[in-house]
């Protein structure tokens, strides 16, 4: 690598690069595969991380994550805080500074009009906007200048970068949408293919499902970037085939998202074109428990629906799960370097996460033990153990993944070896992770004793998805099944403690609270965590300035991507 | 003609045989003979004989569970590899190794080889039957062409997915209850993979029975008086065996992996019971590293299928008179 | 036969109707929700919001209703626009304005029109799906002939040994197979179709041919094994009849005997499974496109259904049905000309 090369990257990654070094366009084409193919290029049509990534290289928040996490300004002047005065001491207004000087990839200027337009485009009651929780709160908008853009919210908030934060709250341009809002947003083909942006890139071609072409965007705000003229952004496949064109076969120079085993990505890694990144978000792999009675031979107003389970909610038998876990075994095999093992259902940001005794060591002996002095033991004799006059039998459903059906098969190993059988069951993501009321299949409906899959939270602030272990978020035939609480963990400890969370503050107290709602969810059995999982992606050995970020878009940075010579 | 004829004994007599030169021969006798001469489906036999007994009496002899995990020895390489790398990682405990859970290849393929061929054959002989039986009679009787084929242009539209997604909303929890979770699946794959695949076979036999009616012997056949249900047993049924033969072995082929597609969906067997298929799809990600996982299953599918084409042949060749005695 | 084939296509709309109906009530009766892949970060009150947007909580009929309206009224009437205005066939008719901005057939992932995507995704499913069913039957009908000609010679050993390992292996392990060796080994073709790639001169021409190759193998190979077993079962079973005799008794060449006689009384299944296989290329070939990244119908096909995308699997399906009808009918007429004894009226 030359000198050059070399200060550049650390200028790259930095993200100060001058203009001395680098020029606009001169790198050529930088070939991006994403096994998903992206269907649409607005953010707010779709909820779908690649449709948002894909987004992410045209439109542009006022901030955003970086990969620590922290809040950074992006088209903002700064981010604006109680400190600095930008938001006030009431917690109820934000005001946002535009940096001078930008414009649309048209050349027109972009204004706080845009902004506004965009709050008043998400939260048009016809147009089904993915992104509506972001303005939950958002009373107004307004704009008293061009470049000063003041959100209030009906409520004190403690969390107010919500609304234009993050890929998925990027800003629209009201030129070219303002005929998009309510009912039209859908005959907007134009619009919502070749969306107008702030960013590096600029569409060119749209195939929906299949291939995007970017091209550098002429008006971008730093005259030396980004340093690829065009941009390839193919869709479709499977990951293995998308790990293999970076890093075997060397055509394309960033693959998202591979989850793939380890000694697969490892075996790939030997092709020597490239090589995985990772980084860890807020994911947690965790087996699930069901606190009602999931027996078929309920009626459709009782199946999962009244509680508790035969034997699920006795201390003794969670614990006893827990403990038949060989936790850092399980990582290992599903996800090696892009895994830690865990006890934490929020593991990430770390802050927030628990330790707990035990976590990491398996002890199927002591789960024995523990089960036979609650008195859980079989009776019958054929190897499973009977609790409250029913076999300790189990029904463990998870979506269709390689990984899990891994770790679906170990753990059906250890707890038989607790005495526990379990059959297992795997479910297209498409049913299972789909809310329609007529499937038996859904994880919210939950029509099995434990499942497992991985959930997620945007941001770095746990507090709303701590909500999702209130009492009120139960899914319930009344509600359609829809609801956050899949578990159907109900506790008034549990909602006292994040009601007060919702009233705190101070940093400090708040991760308190936080690691105690962590615990709790833990201790009483309202999910088994197993892995906290990170994101691996792979980039192509030629490709500089890759930054993987997990709290926003992997391409958040893409202006400063370049070639290695 | 068997019936004796008493009138002027003596000219008969002396045309009498001292007795018959050889012993009468039942068809059945003709039919195994002319199959005797067959090689390849002599060899078809023989392997696939092999290969079913493997399947069920292997399980008593190699008596490791297929579904056991033995983490410590995962990703064991088939004995044979030591042949021409010594350090490769073998155990004669695990002569065909173990995959990245360490589960026994050699129980795998023994397990999942009962599932494939149970699955295998049944799909296929649910898919013939209907497929035969909704040709000939949409063939033969010209009433029923028209809504019978427009059924089966109906069938050949339906999108395969949703089918299978509503089948396993509906059917998979009442057949769970009653044949157990394995059992039941069974029944509901078998079921879909039938009832998905006959319809190339139903249109073959229509297209062939068309033409086969025309022609004289069927009207000869019906100016004596047969009936139809007679026509189609003796005589329109054996000319249309050879497409039927073809249907049924690239239908067993179709059947198993379907059966490993299905399981993607959550309509297959659970996910760590084995099958052929299963092992194979599996093992696609890991294939430059360890290419035994795909060469055994692959090449037990392929002899499976190879020895049932070559059994169906002889068949042919051995039921057609034209053929037999040459 | 012209009223055999009018009256065949007028009863093919009721069909044709019939069969939509079917489609649609299986759709609605399956589980999936086109919310299935938004992430869990977003709240379920919002993805209810989302699925009214769709359209979603009208009732299952009123759905059906204006689904055939913009397949039947609003969609022809965009085709005949397009037609008049810029296809090279009938850009000297006047140009039409029918359409006038109603809502067309709107996939619900992309919310763009869905006979648009189809039309972007014909070139590359013509080239790799079509192209490989061609070179399959083209490959497929002189090895039948030939191997029932000599039957249990070399040849046919060979072919009936290679055709049968062919079919009973999956292209989802072929197509991977093919990209280690040629693509990761070797390196001579990509291991992903490029769809923007123009084919303008010789090397573009030659970059292409590159990219199709693999996948056409992967896919002539089970075409060409299933086709020639079939026509070797149907050639064996008319060698040996009386007619034949009779023409070689008369003095005709076996090329002739063979070729013509033979042939024409064997083809009636053949024509039976290339017209089942026909509407098969426009459903694409969904494993071997998702393999090798060509993004044809086929992964169109696979991913709205994954994605619950309704509206585009209604018209996929649709689209599906009619050439399933269309080509089978075909058939039909073909074996009145192979065998003129076949009748229909």
């Amino acid at each position: 690598m030359k000198i050059k090369t070399l200060l550049m990257g650390a200028v790259a990654i930095t993200g100060l690069a001058p203009a001395a070094f680098a020029e606009r366009a001169s790198d050529g084409q930088v070939n991006i595969i994403y096994w998903q193919a992206p269907s649409i290029l607005n953010p707010f049509l779709t909820g779908g991380t690649k449709d948002i990534e894909a987004a992410s290289l045209v439109l542009e928040p006022l901030a955003r994550y970086d990969e620590t996490g922290a809040l950074v300004p992006w088209l903002a002047a700064e981010v604006p805080t109680l400190a600095n005065g930008g938001f006030s001491e009431d917690k109820t207004q934000l005001t946002w500074k535009i940096q001078e000087g930008i414009v649309w990839s048209d050349g027109t200027p972009f204004t706080s009009a845009d902004v506004k337009f965009t709050y008043e485009y998400c939260t048009d009651p016809q147009g089904g906007c993915a992104q509506l929780a972001k303005f939950e709160n958002v009373a107004s908008v307004e704009t008293p200048d061009d470049l000063t853009v003041v959100v209030t919210f009906d409520s004190p908030v403690s969390n107010p970068y919500q609304p234009f934060v993050g890929a998925q709250s990027p800003i629209l341009q009201q030129a070219q949408f303002a005929d998009c809002t309510g009912a039209n947003a859908p005959s907007c083909t134009d619009q919502n293919f070749y969306p107008i942006g702030t960013g590096p890139f600029t569409v060119a071609e749209f195939k929906p499902n299949d291939v995007i072409t970017f091209e550098a965007n002429e008006n971008f705000r730093d005259p030396a970037k980004p340093a690829f003229a065009t941009v390839n952004f193919k869709g479709g496949g499977d990951a293995t085939a998308a790990g293999r064109a970076v890093m075997e076969t060397g055509e394309f120079d960033y693959a998202w998202n591979l989850q793939l085993a380890p000694d697969v990505i490892a075996s790939m890694e030997q092709g020597g074109m490239g090589t995985p990144v990772a980084g860890f978000g807020t994911g947690v792999e965790r087996v699930m428990l069901n606190w009602t009675n999931p027996d078929p031979a309920l009626g459709p107003d009782e199946r999962a629906v009244i509680g508790p389970h035969p034997f699920l909610q006795e201390p003794a038998v969670f614990k006893a799960m827990s403990m038949a876990i060989d936790r850092p075994l399980l990582s290992e095999v599903g996800y090696g370097d892009a895994g830690k093992p865990t006890c934490s259902w929020v593991a990430g940001p770390e802050i927030y996460a628990i330790e707990v005794e035990g976590c990491f060591e398996q002890d199927i002996a002591g789960a024995n033990a523990l089960l036979d002095e609650a008195g859980f033991v079989d009776s019958d004799g054929d190897g499973i153990r009977e609790a409250n006059g029913v076999p300790m039998s189990l029904v463990f459903q998870t979506s269709t993944n390689a990984v899990r059906q891994d770790f679906q098969a170990l753990l059906k190993q250890w707890w038989s070896e607790i005495g526990i059988e379990t059959e297992l069951r795997n479910i297209d993501a498409s049913v299972f992770f789909g809310g329609d009321p007529g499937s038996p299949d859904t994880f919210q409906k939950f029509y099995a004793d434990i499942e497992m899959y991985q959930n997620t939270f945007d941001g770095t602030d746990p507090q709303s998805y701590f909500g999702n272990g209130l009492c009120d978020k139960i899914p319930s035939p009344a509600t359609q099944w829809q609801g956050e609480n899949v578990s159907r963990f109900c506790m008034e400890e549990y909602d006292a403690l994040h009601a007060q969370l919702t009233q705190i503050d101070d940093p400090e107290e708040r991760v308190r609270i936080s690691q105690e709602l962590n615990r709790l969810a833990f201790e009483n059995g309202m999910m088994i965590p197993l892995v906290h999982r990170g994101r691996i992606s792979a980039a192509s050995n030629t490709l500089g300035g890759v930054v993987l970020n997990v709290w926003d878009s992997e391409l958040w940075n893409v202006a400063d991507w370049y070639r290695i010579d | 003609m068997t019936e004796p004829v008493p009138a002027s004994p003596k000219a008969i007599e002396a045309l009498r045989d001292e007795g018959p030169l050889a012993p009468p021969r039942s068809q059945a006798a003709d039919v195994w003979a002319q199959f005797r001469k067959h090689k390849g489906a002599m060899m078809g036999a023989a392997v696939l004989i092999f290969i079913t007994l493997a399947v069920l009496l292997g399980p008593y002899i190699w008596t490791l569970d297929p579904q056991r995990l033995d983490i410590r020895n995962k990703d064991l390489r088939p004995i044979y590899t030591a042949l021409w790398d010594g350090t490769a990682n073998v155990s004669w405990g695990h002569p065909f190794g173990t995959d990245n859970l360490g589960r026994d290849q050699l129980a795998q393929m023994i397990a999942g080889g009962r599932a494939s061929l149970a699955v295998g054959w049944a799909a296929m002989v649910l898919s013939l039957l209907i497929g035969t039986g909704v040709g000939v009679l949409a063939g033969y009787f010209r009433r029923l062409d028209g809504p019978l084929m427009r059924i089966t242009d109906l069938f050949l539209s339906l999108p395969i997915l949703p089918l299978l997604l509503v089948a396993v909303t509906l059917f998979r929890q009442p057949l769970r209850a009653a044949f157990g979770p394995e059992g039941g699946m069974f029944i509901l794959i078998v079921t879909i993979v039938g009832i998905t695949s006959w319809m190339p076979t139903a249109r073959i036999v229509r297209g062939d029975i068309l033409a086969l009616k025309e022609r004289e012997f069927i009207l000869a056949a019906r100016s004596i008086g047969t009936t139809s249900g007679k026509i189609i047993r003796r005589h329109l049924l054996p000319n249309v065996l050879s497409p039927i033969m073809v249907s049924a072995t690239l239908g067993l082929a179709t059947a198993i992996i379907t059966e490993s597609a299905l399981s993607f969906l959550g309509v297959g067997f659970p996910s760590d019971f084995p099958t052929w298929g299963k092992m194979l799809a599996d093992a696609v990600p890991r294939m430059s590293e360890f290419p035994e996982r795909v060469v055994l299953p692959g090449t037990a599918i392929s002899l499976t299928v190879l020895s049932v084409n070559y059994l169906g042949d002889g068949l042919r060749d051995a039921l057609d008179p034209r053929l037999r005695g040459r | 036969m012209l009223t055999f084939i009018a009256r065949r296509l007028l009863l093919s709309i009721p069909t044709l109707l019939f069969i939509s109906f079917a489609v649609f009530m299986l759709l609605q009766l399956a589980p999936g929700d086109p919310m299935a892949q938004v992430p869990l970060t977003v709240p379920d009150a919002v993805k209810e919001k989302m699925r009214e947007a769709l359209g979603l909580g009208e009732p299952p009929l009123v759905q059906y209703w204006k689904w055939l309206v913009q397949v039947f009224w609003i969609e022809p009437k965009v085709l005949i626009d397009y037609l008049t205005a810029s296809s090279t066939l009938f850009s000297w008719l006047p140009d039409t304005a029918l359409y006038q901005g109603e809502l067309r057939v709107i996939s619900w992932q992309t919310r763009s029109p869905v006979m648009d995507i189809v039309v972007q995704r014909m070139p590359q499913t013509l080239w790799v799906v079509g192209l490989a069913y061609v070179v399959g039957v083209l490959i497929a009908l002189p090895i039948g002939v030939y191997s029932a000609y000599r039957q249990y010679s070399v040849f046919d050993q060979a072919g009936t040994f290679v055709t049968m390992i062919g079919f009973s292996i999956p292209p989802f392990f072929t197509g991977p197979l093919l990209i280690v060796i040629f693509s990761v080994g070797l390196g001579w073709f990509p291991s992903i179709y490029d769809t923007t790639h123009e084919v303008t001169d010789w090397d573009s021409f030659v970059v292409q041919l590159q990219q199709m190759i693999m996948p056409v193998m992967v896919l002539a190979l089970q075409t060409t094994a299933q086709i020639s077993r079939y026509m070797r079962a149907a050639m064996l079973d008319n060698l040996g009849a009386d007619y034949v005799r009779t023409a070689r008794a008369k003095g005709l060449s076996e090329a002739v005997v063979v070729n013509i006689h033979v042939l024409r009384n064997s083809m009636i299944p053949v024509v039976t499974v290339i017209a089942l296989g026909v509407p098969a290329i426009f459903g694409g070939a969904i494993i071997t496109e998702n393999v090798f990244k060509v993004n044809g119908i086929g992964q169109l096909l696979i991913t709205a259904l994954f994605a619950n995308d309704l509206p585009m699997v209604m018209t996929l399906t649709f689209i599906f049905a009619v050439l399933i009808v269309l080509f089978n009918l075909i058939a039909d007429v073909l074996y009145g000309v192979l065998d003129p004894r076949i009748r229909y009226d």
